[in-house]
């Protein structure tokens, strides 16, 4: 089943979950809190979860999201699930790359990349 | 159109909120679109001013609606030219760990001013380091490549 709430989309590609982020710009903290608000529960509900976020609406994002972007791996790993991220701008990969981000977090051109090695049948 | 007419200076004081930063913001990117810098140096001077303002907003003035934050904006054909002051008891930028160190790495905050510094050309904090100084030239061949930091 699929599911969409104001901030993000989220499909489920059978065990993959592709979460597809809805805003072009990602600022201020009720946004950050929206989207922490989404993806607590979606990864509690899921342990184990194979997670892809998809990057592909988003045009500009502050060191905030990066923020929560590692709150959101920790959770994932906790539960031995795996963080995919995809279809991420080049001049957002920059700032992944100045903070050297791009080191720790797993990173796709596009969806179907980053669903290749996931287990994706019951 | 003269040189001069291309100079613009303004000063603001805002309520420590995020909609004013954002105002704020709105207005010195229009300008700078204006005034001819490029989508890469555009991006790289709003992601600038958001940091700084956070930095202001959040650690400076804690959060404090009764305070305020300073900005001073000059914009010429050559450079934009932006100071942003808060209430705050100021930092040491020197003291702020390099976020890119392993055992930095997956830290939740502390990158603000490390991507300040890499996508402005000049950043500078007054003695007190409650006031950052950030310039970005226009011309300056590197306005669309954010600049690598040296590493510790």
């Amino acid at each position: 089943m699929d599911k969409t709430s104001p901030n993000m989309s989220i499909e489920f590609r059978g065990q993959v979950v592709v979460a597809t982020l809805a805003d072009e710009k990602i600022l201020d903290e009720t946004q950050l809190q929206a989207l922490q608000g989404s993806f607590m529960p979606l990864i509690e509900q899921n342990p184990g979860i194979q997670l892809v976020v998809d990057f592909s609406n988003v045009k500009f994002l502050t060191s905030s999201v990066l923020g929560l972007l590692i709150r959101i791996s920790k959770k994932v790993y906790e539960t031995e699930g795996t963080l995919r991220l995809c279809s991420i701008s080049r001049k957002i990969l920059e700032i992944f790359k100045i903070t050297r981000l791009d080191r720790i977090f797993e990173i796709y051109p596009d969806v179907d990349e980053a669903m290749v090695g996931l287990k994706k049948s019951q | 159109m003269t040189k001069q007419d291309h100079i613009l200076h303004r000063s603001w004081e805002l309520p420590n909120t995020d909609a004013a930063a954002q105002q704020t913001c709105t207005k010195i990117l229009k300008h700078a679109a204006e005034q001819g810098f490029n989508e890469d140096a555009t991006f790289g001077i709003h992601l600038a001013l958001e940091e700084a303002f956070t930095n202001a907003l959040k650690h400076g003035n804690q959060s404090n609606p009764n305070k305020k934050i300073c900005v001073e904006f000059l914009i010429t054909p050559e450079k934009m030219d932006i100071s942003i002051t808060d209430e705050g008891q100021g930092f040491d930028p020197d003291d702020v760990p390099d976020p890119r160190c392993n055992q930095n790495l997956y830290k939740i905050s502390g990158r603000g001013v490390l991507l300040i510094k890499a996508y402005m050309d000049i950043v500078e904090y007054n003695k007190r380091g409650n006031c950052v100084h950030m310039v970005k030239y226009r011309h300056d061949s590197r306005q669309s490549t954010p600049r690598a930091q040296n590493g510790s």
